[in-house]
């Protein structure tokens, strides 16, 4: 067992920390306050392949693995998780689904592209009424002659507004539950399918979020991918990459809450000493980095299995559980730290706080990471 | 992901602690017995001397087998957890890392060979505070005339020779410690009565008096005034072990915890049915396998030759507040009968796993030394 990282990793590591402490830190503020991301900074991330991470290089990207690909993302997100959750839900979710389920033709026409960052990725699955319950989905997709024609309503769709390919799950047998669950690529611009308004959340507000509606979208017969009603089982296997990319988003966000605190609690100065002499300080400080070690140890667990092809089903389970609730307890005590300034925008806290809140939700609720969990434990 | 051969040994050292030592574990928790017959089969093992080089008899294997071996004793019975993690990691190491090489070929030979070496570090007035040590070494013309006594200490009962940390200077501030190796036989060396704990009652705890106890010169262990440097560098490493100790326990009652849940049956069905312990289940199982990782990241650090000092804090202050949680909430999935003593293990684990959350410094000490290096880092910036 060794998670050390290769030096290469190291190196690739060092270089995201200079971009997002440079770049993309000063104006995480602003880009969480107008919900809107400077296309300079897209481009100079697609400049480092960052939309192609673990594309193989034959299609334009980087040809990685998820391993080196978390530690870049952990430092991204650790400046901005909501940046940081566009590139994971295009890397992790979308890229990856097409490397693993595409047909050979679909690789070639899209890959390159999104690898190049010119077509971002939006996965959409979760539905108003189809949540954790993901066999429940409505969204229809119906074979007339040679084109799916897609209809239904899907929610909360990262990268929604401005993606240039839809990763889309719809159901091809309605009466076949979970079975009957399909997957198709829906290029942006496609007649019918509707953009909904940004929704307005808590956290992560640099990240784009909306409501798509399709209404008979017609994609070309081969863009399908996988076999019908292997939709559900792709799904499944692509979870475990989304749920390692947050388990590092909620990483970068805990480390980032953690280095405001220990920075803070040396400066800030209570009864004329700073607040770092006092034991209930310093004790919240050790707490919050031996969880943040845990999760991290959790979470390069899970990447280095899935780079194995082990199945990792309970690890990337484990690894999004622990970690998403850690970072919701360290960016807490972060702000708890700060006292009243933790509180006000000023201070970096307030936006971790926020940011946190999301990882304990998407790609898997904390309750669906311990059925996952538990059901597994069990069949032992 | 650990390497094959340590799957193997994990096995391996399984299966003897099932065969071994399980079947003893309750009546060495209901009688408060030390085991002595299990010294041999735990020695033809290795267990006694996975800390000593061949040279002086031992049977050495990397930090993580260490923990491995600790673990599997622990998730049986945690009397024996605890006397492998003292005699090896607090007996052994140090004779080994700051003795002098006829130190190390009196003592180590005969520690692999299962005779128990203790620790004696704590006394009445210091605890956490080790600074507090009253324990007295005068260097005489011939000898060490050491008068003090130290308490709680692991396996004092059995125990062949002891360290123990004593004062070396005359003068009431000096706050100068010395170790020293010191042997039952020595006149002036008594052991006290074997404590009644809540639990690890199978683990003879005991006061050591020295009363006017003649040492020879050179049974001073490294320089004077090294000793409180010594005794920290020595726990550095056995904080590893008792958070080794500490994730067997809670390992066991969660095995009992999982498996009853799968055969109980209540409304109908399993109970292992309900979410409401799924979801207990899986918790503890996460908490668990993350505890175990950063045991198995300071083992690794600790081999690597890199400072780890915070990491072992870590492991051990994390281990042993997760295990303790974990076997609580074992006993609430087995209700009632989880709360008897005899037909299941965990209400044992449960007393036996609270001494981890203070021995060989509390949780408290353990933020402490975390606190300081993360403190200093943030000072080295500047």
């Amino acid at each position: 067992m060794d998670f050390r990282l290769s030096e290469e990793d190291l190196d690739l590591k060092q270089m995201a920390r200079d971009l997002a402490q440079k770049r993309i830190y000063p104006i995480a503020e602003e880009m969480d306050e107008h919900g809107e991301t400077p296309r300079e900074l897209i481009d100079e991330c697609a400049e480092l392949g960052y939309f192609g991470f673990t594309v193989p290089e034959e299609y334009g990207g980087l040809g990685m693995n998820s391993t080196s690909f978390m530690g870049v993302l952990e430092e991204i997100c650790s400046a901005s998780a909501g940046f940081g959750i566009m590139l994971s839900v295009h890397n992790s979710l979308c890229c990856e689904i097409i490397k693993l389920f595409g047909s050979e033709e679909l690789k070639q026409r899209y890959l390159p592209e999104m690898a190049a960052g010119t077509r971002i990725g939006a996965y959409c699955i979760t539905e108003p009424d189809a949540g954790t319950d993901v066999a429940s989905l409505k969204t229809t997709a119906v074979l007339q002659g040679d084109q799916w024609v897609l209809n239904g309503t899907k929610s909360y769709v990262t990268n929604g507004a401005f993606a240039g390919i839809f990763v889309v799950f719809a159901k091809t047998d309605p009466a076949a539950g979970h079975k009957g669950i399909s997957c198709f690529l829906v290029p942006a611009g496609t007649p019918g399918l509707m953009i909904g308004k940004a929704e307005r959340k808590c956290g992560i507000k640099a990240s784009d979020t909306r409501e798509l509606s399709f209404s008979d979208v017609k994609v070309p017969k081969d863009h399908m991918m996988g076999e019908p009603g292997a939709g559900f089982r792709m799904a499944v296997t692509i979870l475990n990459s989304g749920r390692i990319g947050v388990a590092f988003q909620s990483i970068g966000i805990a480390q980032s809450a953690l280095n405001e605190a220990l920075k803070y609690s040396k400066e800030r100065k209570q009864f004329n000493q700073p607040i770092a002499n006092f034991q209930a300080i310093q004790f919240k400080l050790a707490d919050m980095a031996v969880k943040i070690d845990a999760g991290r140890l959790l979470a390069y667990r899970a990447a280095q299995l899935k780079d194995a092809g082990e199945p990792c089903h309970r690890e990337a389970s484990m690894a999004k559980l622990f970690c998403s609730e850690m970072a919701n307890e360290v960016a807490n005590e972060a702000v708890q730290i700060h006292g009243g300034y933790g509180y006000i925008k000023e201070y970096a806290v307030e936006r971790y706080f926020r940011d946190a809140r999301v990882t304990m939700l998407y790609e898997g609720t904390s309750e669906a990471q311990r059925m996952v969990i538990s059901r597994d434990l069990l069949r032992e | 992901m650990l390497e094959k051969k340590h799957l193997e040994y994990r096995d391996r050292i399984r299966a003897f602690m099932e065969e071994t030592i399980a079947p003893k574990a309750l009546a060495l928790d209901i009688e408060q017995r030390f085991p002595d017959e299990h010294m041999k089969p735990l020695t033809d093992m290795g267990l006694m001397s996975m800390l000593i080089p061949e040279k002086y008899g031992g049977r050495p294997t990397d930090t993580i087998t260490y923990t491995i071996a600790v673990e599997e004793a622990s998730r049986v019975c945690g009397s024996t957890g605890i006397m492998l993690a003292a005699h090896n990691s607090l007996g052994c190491w140090p004779i080994y890392a700051f003795g002098t090489e006829e130190q190390r070929q009196k003592y180590l030979p005969r520690a692999a060979q299962g005779g128990l070496l203790a620790f004696g570090l704590t006394e009445p007035d210091a605890g956490s505070d080790a600074g507090g040590t009253r324990t007295m070494a005068l260097k005489k013309a011939d000898h060490w005339l050491i008068n003090g006594s130290k308490c709680w200490i692991t396996s004092a009962t059995k125990a062949f020779a002891t360290i123990a940390s004593a004062r070396t200077s005359d003068d009431p501030e000096d706050k100068e410690i010395t170790c020293f190796i010191l042997e039952k036989d020595w006149p002036g060396y008594a052991v006290g009565k074997k404590e009644n704990k809540l639990g690890l009652r199978g683990s003879d705890t005991a006061f050591l008096h020295f009363d006017d106890l003649k040492a020879p010169l050179d049974s001073q262990l490294g320089q004077i005034g090294e000793g409180f440097k010594q005794m920290l560098k020595t726990l550095d490493g056995g904080r590893i072990s008792i958070g080794a100790m500490a994730l067997g326990l809670g390992q066991g009652a969660f095995d009992c915890a999982l498996k009853y849940s799968a055969s109980r049956k209540q409304f109908g069905k399993p109970i292992s049915y309900n979410q409401g312990i799924q979801h207990k289940l899986a918790d503890m199982a996460t908490q668990l396998e993350a505890a175990r990782l950063l045991i198995y990241e300071a083992a690794q650090m600790k081999d690597a030759g890199m400072s780890f000092g915070h990491m072992s804090a870590m492991a051990k202050l994390y281990a042993s507040e997760v295990a303790t949680k974990v076997a609580g909430d074992a006993i609430g999935i087995l209700g009632a009968v989880g709360y008897y003593t005899g037909p299941y293990p965990v209400e044992r684990m449960w007393r036996d796993v609270k001494l981890c959350t203070i021995g060989e410094g509390t949780s408290e000490i353990q933020k402490l030394v975390i606190a300081r290096h993360l403190l200093k880092q943030v000072e080295g910036k500047g």
